[in-house]
């Protein structure tokens, strides 16, 4: 390298030196190795869509596209229908959507629309958090103990006088989707809410300023204003904590009682694919049954990418800068 | 882009420089992917000397500057046509490592920048880096000495470095530039974060570092590099063909180009027709 | 009337008009909602405070899963403890250094490229497996590959699930390192390695270490991963063996028809959410004042 030339013209003065050999290897292996590791994510996400679709094709060759819309499963006879699970887990998403998406947005008004003193917003805004750092079996013991009796009266209440509303036609035996629903939208309660905080907090102060200018008043502007102005990444948070009620496991293994029905009444006990696999994998019978869960598995994958990644694309061109959760 | 003959980045030179230039630099052309920012800047750097670019903004005076330590190399599409000769070689030849470059050639920012560790430690990272093997402290001394920056701070060398002024913090990162001796310092618009006095402290330093080092600074402010500078390069902005393109007007000694301008661009500037 | 003969406009309160009305209406539906909201989580704390608070004991922590002819109030889950830390000792061994050191490029030495964005995409993607595939895949991977069931194939599992947050808010924490400071690095004559562990890191590390906390408090609480890598057992650490975990033990005992198990399960969600809380509080702390 010309480098020496530094050192043989030098008057001597100088004190510095052109980097290492050591320095220059270092460099190159650090730098290697940190592009090495972003090929690893990229070959890692491709590895694990690869073995569970490879797994799942020879079910998927089985079984076909049957397999979406048939609802019996039975190992001792080889039949597998997915139908009821992937109807659970939309259902139960969509119910939890209802509650923690409108709880999420309201809360997420609360703490941004100045309703309250700086130090108690901050405490509001910790709860909300500390709620999503419950771990998702622990929501589900509380469920079973603690949500179900409470709910117990309130659900036999609807049954027997609301019972030719679909909804309410089965009674509550004690696991089902309303017990599920509750917890899961508790628990997609804190993604909506922080992502509609984001939203909200994205609004340029001068539209405030113009709202009250007119002479609004507060839930005019808050109504009028604000929330067409962050209507975007709302419907981001929304998606968002939908694809998070899709992928949640535990508390609905625990709570909505597992049994492959379709239903609309929400009083019913039901199943999820996540919860599907949580039961059933451990004792599958190799094979075919196997093979069906991991046609299961795809299919959930598919469902919840797909819904991520919608969310993820309209949060980020809703909030301008902002799809950092 | 017009088509150019390219400058043959790796033609030997057959003489070395003149005694009295510790680096020559010709920009042809310099492009931030398609815009052209500067071109045909011819600016010599005398030694021992301060020399100053002056201009209005936008006349690439800063892009020349940080082309010399070759910083720009960091900015995606960044593209210099042209050489620069120091020391025997032309600092853009394909065979040149930027990192050697910048160990020779050390650079004071806009902002002061202090690393967020220790006093000592700040002036010490160039020394370090360059596996300084003697004393340490001694060098660090020696260099927060020349900053005229030891007094302040010789009972406090452990506190952090951003835990001072503005004007010491940049007294403090020309330190940790001097620490290793480099034959030429860049000083791009070094005072214009600080206040009036923190700004004459600076100039003082830099009439005092020219005994030992070579200065170039940018400035947009005329009075200081009449007060400052031994050379003044003026650059100019060339709007004819539609773009913003920056070029070297005039150059000289300070005194001449301020008394006897040659150019009616830099006789304007002069005047303050526009800043 | 003034001598001009118009009115003034009522400048005064009104609560009762209909508008103000209304504003005040919404306004204590929305304190309503948010106290609601708050209930779960004070429910959850007194129940675990409650029925987990009457096992708590330090026998808890050295003793193992009662039998079935046990007397009741006897046993303890402090194989559940280590097996979880050492599985989640295990999923960060992995996915820290990989996660940090893809960030590095993500943020540093590449951020533009194809390869940058794609992979940036997939750490996206793969915050949203839902984590239940997470122990699919160890298990058709590790487990099948094996033999048996183990340890290693829990942490593995847990590892997919910790590293999208391990790398994607290292990227975010180099993105945040003051880009001035970045040049002096550069202008001082580092290489970029030399820039990153020498200026860059050092400033972004408190960042990259709360995004490792928190990992590891989500990594804790997993049940799903671990139902058929790790499985459970009634005796202590065997890493080659099935392992307990708390989640996992919460998850079975939940649904005994023991009572002892039950209330075992309590105190294990007490020690287990209590861990979580704490690690989110230190996670906070280090990072100073970032996401509040």
């Amino acid at each position: 390298m010309a480098d020496n030339e530094f050192l043989e013209n030098a008057d001597g003065k100088t004190l510095s030196k052109p980097p290492t050999p050591g320095d220059i290897f270092f460099d190159k292996s650090f730098r290697f190795l940190t592009r090495a590791f972003t090929w690893a994510t990229i070959l890692l996400l491709a590895f694990i869509v690869y073995k569970i679709g490879g797994e799942a094709l020879p079910a998927f060759a089985d079984l076909g596209i049957k397999f979406l819309f048939t609802s019996v499963w039975d190992s001792s006879q080889n039949v597998y229908g997915l139908l009821p699970q992937i109807w659970g887990t939309l259902y139960s998403s969509f119910l939890a959507l209802i509650l923690g998406g409108f709880f999420g947005i309201t809360i997420a008004i609360f703490i941004t629309q100045d309703f309250l003193p700086y130090k108690i917003e901050i405490i509001l805004k910790n709860i909300i958090e500390l709620l999503a750092a419950i771990p998702s079996v622990v929501y589900g013991l509380w469920g079973i103990y603690v949500l179900i009796p409470l709910i117990r009266p309130f659900a036999n209440f609807l049954h027997e006088h609301l019972g030719w509303i679909p909804f309410f036609s089965t009674r509550l035996s004690g696991l089902g989707l309303l017990p599920a629903a509750l917890v899961l939208s508790i628990m997609i309660l804190p993604t909506v809410a922080a992502i509609s905080q984001d939203a909200f907090k994205a609004i340029p102060h001068k539209t405030k300023e113009a709202a009250f200018g007119m002479g609004t008043t507060r839930w005019e502007a808050i109504l009028r204003v604000m929330l067409p102005a962050a209507s975007g990444g709302i419907f981001g948070a929304l998606v968002l904590g939908f694809g998070r009620a899709l992928g949640e496991t535990m508390a609905l293994a625990m709570l909505i009682g597992s049994m492959p029905t379709v239903t609309l009444s929400i009083l019913s006990p039901a199943d999820t694919i996540a919860a599907l696999l949580a039961n059933t994998f451990p004792e599958a019978a190799v094979g075919l049954e196997t093979g069906a869960l991991m046609y299961a598995a795809c299919v959930l994958l598919l469902i919840t990418l797909i819904v991520n990644v919608a969310g993820a694309v309209i949060v980020a061109k809703a909030t301008p800068g902002g799809d950092k959760r | 882009m017009e088509a150019l003959e390219e400058v043959d980045a790796n033609e030997a030179y057959e003489n070395d420089l003149p005694t009295d230039i510790a680096l020559d630099c010709k920009a042809e052309r310099i492009y931030y992917s398609d815009f052209l920012a500067v071109r045909d800047s011819h600016v010599p750097i005398k030694k021992n000397q301060i020399t100053g670019f002056i201009g209005p903004s936008g006349c690439g005076k800063s892009t020349v500057i940080k082309s010399i330590n070759r910083m720009n190399d960091l900015i995606r599409g960044f593209r210099f046509v042209g050489n620069i000769h120091f020391h025997g070689v032309n600092i853009y030849a394909d065979n040149i490592d930027p990192v050697s470059v910048r160990r020779n050639i050390g650079m004071v920012f806009q902002q002061p920048n202090p690393f967020s560790m220790s006093i000592f430690e700040n002036v010490a990272f160039g020394l370090r880096l360059n596996r300084y093997k003697g004393n340490m402290q001694e060098k660090v001394e020696k260099a927060l000495r020349s900053a005229a920056l030891w007094k302040e701070v010789k009972d406090k060398l452990k506190n952090n470095g951003l835990s001072l002024s503005g004007g010491q913090q940049q007294r403090l990162c020309i330190a940790r530039a001097i620490a290793t001796e480099p034959r030429v310092i860049l000083m791009d618009e070094p005072c214009s974060a600080l206040d009036p006095i923190a700004t004459r402290q600076i100039e003082e330093l830099m009439v005092e570092l020219k005994k030992q080092f070579t200065v170039a600074i940018v400035t947009h402010n005329m009075q200081q590099a009449m007060r400052v500078a031994d050379q003044t390069a003026f650059f100019g902005v060339d709007i004819s063909k539609g773009g913003r393109t920056g070029y070297l007007v005039e150059m000289g000694p300070t005194k001449e180009l301020f008394e006897n301008p040659q150019e009616e661009l830099t006789k304007e500037y002069l005047q303050g027709e526009f800043s | 009337m003034n001598p001009s003969g118009l009115e003034h406009p009522k400048l005064e309160r009104q609560p009762m008009e209909p508008r103000a009305l209304k504003s005040i209406v919404l306004s204590v539906i929305t304190i309503v909602c948010a106290i609601t909201a708050c209930i779960p989580l004070f429910s959850v704390l007194f129940m675990l405070v409650y029925r987990g608070g009457k096992r708590l004991s330090f026998q808890l922590f050295y003793t193992l899963p009662p039998g079935a002819f046990d007397a009741p109030g006897v046993g303890g889950f402090g194989n559940a403890i280590v097996g979880t830390a050492f599985m989640v000792g295990i999923a960060g061994l992995i996915s820290v250094p990989f996660g940090i050191l893809a960030a590095i490029s993500l943020a540093e030495i590449d951020p533009h490229s194809k390869v940058s964005e794609i992979a940036r995409f997939c750490a996206k993607t793969m915050t949203g497996l839902p984590s239940i595939i997470a122990g699919v895949f160890a298990y058709a991977v590790v487990v099948l590959i094996m033999g048996h069931y183990s340890a290693w194939a829990g942490g593995i599992a847990l590892s997919l699930l910790m590293l999208p947050t391990v790398m994607l808010t290292a990227e975010e924490a180099i993105k945040m390192v003051p880009n001035p400071m970045r040049e002096a690095a550069y202008g001082m004559g580092c290489t970029p390695s030399q820039s990153l562990t020498k200026v860059i890191l050092p400033v972004a590390m408190p960042s990259i270490i709360t995004g490792v906390v928190l990992a590891v408090a989500r990594a804790a609480g997993e049940t799903a991963p671990l139902l058929f890598t790790a499985l459970f057992s009634e005796s202590w650490l065997a890493p080659n063996n099935p392992t307990a975990s708390l989640a996992v033990l919460i998850y079975n005992w939940s649904s005994s028809p023991y009572q002892n198990l039950i209330e075992l399960a309590w105190a294990a969600s007490l020690i287990l959410v209590v861990l979580v809380f704490v690690l989110n509080i230190i996670s906070r702390s280090i990072g100073g004042k970032t996401k509040l």
